[in-house]
């Protein structure tokens, strides 16, 4: 621990797997850790072991992220209990069912909802605030599945897509500012071992653990390109999905 | 939230058998209760998967995976208590305790077990002539019961369903947290010193002219040249360095065995060079040295996966504990009969328990000498040299380490404990395992 002061970060849905895993980097660097999700009693869980493992302070905000009214409210408000803001981390979302989707469309604007339009506005939030005081991250977790639409899950994958436009013109607009610590990510994990991936089979050398996928995302807060996968390898396994094409692609049942 | 997915995927350390078990992995509290109601007649709790044969595994029937709950409760530096999911694992614990100049008691040979696990088996290290065993330590813990209660225990309970827990092998309910105490040292480093050894006479007397000393202890002895009791040996022993470096170590081994090496690779030639190697280096290396716990304590953490090692049929672990007084005849045997048989260990391991009793009803540790080794896993010929072992420990009034077994006899675990019958008397009817299956009176 150094004798700097401890940076204020912000997990917008830290009941994650892969939100809980940096949060603990962060706790080992000393940081003040504010963590927002819905079930406060998991909330008060992970707040008391990051307080364990050096954070020096822990507020939470038990809130359904997916709910817009009074949203940048509640962000000032977490902002202000922090006591400023370095970093803002959004990893919340939810895998949704395709099927279920295609059917319903209530089912369909949910994950929508949840995915794209609130972490958009969560985002721009962030943004606001940041380029205001001039400095500091803004990191998104999106999905490679927003790479390229695929019929197994467009959904989700469209609302990931949208999600890393807009941080990527967020990016955009930090950089014309010409501040130098200020920025903006999106990370695009692969497969990932986490409940989130519970339903599928598991295992061999394209699946990571939270904690590598973690790694990578405390190092893209501290500065990177706008567009960095997790781990690195999927950028070129994603280039050869996007090249693909759709004669071929169609025949498939990715 | 996940329930509980029929998969075969889940082995223990020696990977003899593959099983198929419905697994849990549940990452909150609030899951538990729920899953232990819904599992169904045989439930079984495990953690990191280190025990070596089928303690930790329940073919057909539930296994809850604890190690998505690792969270520390409360750490309390000044007052050195700490409280944790039972799956948090010691390496994460030791790297939020150390910067803090605390340390596990007792700590086993690898640093991938959790606190269930370690409770499970009353695990014991290199100090255990000072330190005792894990349970030794443990203040409070809680546990599930398959009839709906949750359980809070200390070693006040009067019951003697905490004396059952420590070392009961996650058959007394699911260990939900875990509080112990915590030590005070004063750095990461260990002044450390290697002495040769050339017999077990010798091998005797240092660990005699140790106790006193040392507060760690153990030894390796080359189990392919055995003659008599002459044998080569090079006993470690070790104290806390006045050193304030508080570097814990690092996240992640760098070193892994990639894949299972093939058949071959482990025959009588290799171990026997492998064995001859060790021993020349370990003497280069002799003297005093300030060296790292980790490679101190977990030396085989630094290469992941070294299970396999032994190839895909898998390994069987053997340890037991010989009485004091017959120590010296019956080690000798045991590895007359292990030379003898041109099957060997790439690490035998032999260490002298202290005079500690341990709390728990079935706990491993009681005075005397243990003997650890690994042998590949050859089918039928492997299992006749280990019921060979067994007579000779039975006969000396010994036992064996149920973490580490996959295929004593029950006759062989009776004996061994004589507390067995109050233990079983604490087993909650819906939690077994194949080891229970197996062993239970």
């Amino acid at each position: 621990m150094t004798d700097r002061k401890p940076l204020r970060v912000l997990i917008l849905g830290a009941t994650s797997a892969i939100a809980e895993a940096t949060a603990r980097l962060y706790a080992a660097e000393g940081a003040s850790i504010a963590l927002a999700a819905r079930d406060g009693t998991r909330l008060a869980a992970i707040a008391a072991d990051l307080t364990a493992r050096g954070a020096s302070a822990v507020p939470v905000l038990a809130r359904d992220l997916a709910a817009m009214d009074g949203l940048e409210a509640a962000f000032d408000a977490i902002v202000a209990e922090l006591g400023g803001i370095d970093h803002v981390l959004l990893f919340y979302g939810v895998l949704g069912e395709q099927k279920d989707a295609e059917r319903d469309l209530a089912a369909a604007r949910a994950i929508l909802d949840v995915d794209f339009t609130s972490a958009a506005l969560w985002s721009l939030a962030a943004a606001k605030r940041l380029e205001a005081q001039g400095s500091g991250a803004l990191v998104v977790v999106g999905s490679v599945a927003g790479d390229r639409g695929r019929q197994s899950n467009y959904v989700y994958g469209a609302a990931k897509a949208g999600l890393a436009t807009l941080v990527q013109g967020i990016a955009h607009r930090f950089a014309l500012t010409g501040r130098k610590g200020l920025h903006a990510v999106v990370v695009k994990p692969g497969f990932v071992d986490t409940p989130m991936t519970d339903g599928l089979k598991k295992g061999g050398p394209l699946w990571a653990s939270p904690d590598q996928v973690a790694a990578v995302i405390r190092k893209a807060a501290a500065g990177s390109g706008p567009i960095v996968y997790a781990p690195w390898f999927w950028r070129f396994i994603l280039l050869i999905i996007r090249l693909v094409p759709a004669p071929i692609f169609h025949k498939t049942k990715l | 939230m996940a329930g509980f997915v029929a998969t075969d995927r889940l082995q223990s350390w020696g990977r003899v058998t593959r099983p198929r078990q419905n697994v849990a992995s549940p990452h909150f509290a609030d899951e538990l209760p729920a899953l232990v109601a819904g599992a169904g007649d045989e439930l079984l709790g495990v953690g990191l998967m280190r025990s070596y044969g089928d303690s930790n595994l329940n073919p057909d029937g539930s296994v809850i995976r604890m190690t998505g709950l690792d969270r520390i409760h409360h750490f309390d530096p000044a007052s050195r208590v700490l409280r944790a999911d039972a799956g948090l694992s010691l390496d994460s614990l030791i790297r939020t305790v150390l910067p803090h100049g605390l340390f596990p008691p007792v700590v086993p040979g690898t640093r991938f077990v959790t606190l269930g696990g370690a409770v499970g088996n009353d695990i014991h290290g290199k100090n255990h002539h000072r330190f005792g065993t894990f349970g030794n330590h443990v203040r409070r813990l809680s546990l599930m019961r398959s009839d709906g209660r949750t359980i809070e225990l200390g070693p006040d309970d009067e019951t003697g369903l905490f004396a059952a827990t420590i070392g009961g092998l996650g058959l007394t309910g699911l260990i939900e947290w875990v509080e112990i105490d915590l030590r005070a040292i004063p750095g990461a480093m260990i002044d450390s010193e290697t002495i040769p050894f050339g017999s077990l006479e010798e091998f005797f007397a240092l660990a005699d002219e140790s106790i006193a000393t040392h507060e760690h202890t153990v030894s390796w002895i080359d189990c392919t040249r055995i003659d008599g009791t002459k044998m080569r040996g090079l006993f470690m022993r070790g104290n806390s360095a006045a050193d304030p470096d508080r570097a814990p170590h690092a996240a992640r081994p760098r070193r892994s065995v990639p894949i299972d090496l093939p058949r071959f690779a482990l025959n009588q030639l290799t171990l026997s060079l492998f064995n001859e190697a060790y021993y020349r280096f370990g003497r280069l290396r002799a003297g005093r040295s300030k060296v790292h716990y980790a490679p101190f304590f977990f030396p085989l953490d630094g290469i992941m996966h070294w299970n396999r090692l032994y190839g895909r049929d898998g390994m069987f672990q053997y340890q037991c504990v010989v009485p004091p007084d017959v120590s010296l005849d019956a080690t000798a045997e045991l590895l007359k009969i292990i030379a003898a048989s041109g099957e060997g260990s790439l690490l035998a391991v032999l260490k002298t328990f202290g005079n500690h009793a341990s709390p728990g009803l079935l706990s491993f540790p009681r005075e005397g000498t243990t003997l650890a080794l690994d042998f590949r896993n050859r089918g039928a010929q492997t299992l006749e040299l280990l019921a060979r072992l067994d007579a000779v420990v039975l006969e000396a009034g010994g036992r064996l380490y149920p973490a580490k077994d996959g295929r004593m006899s029950a006759r062989m675990f009776q004996s061994g404990y004589p507390r067995l019958e109050a233990f079983t008397a604490h087993v909650d009817p819906h939690f077994s395992s194949a080891f229970w299956r197996r062993v239970a009176p």
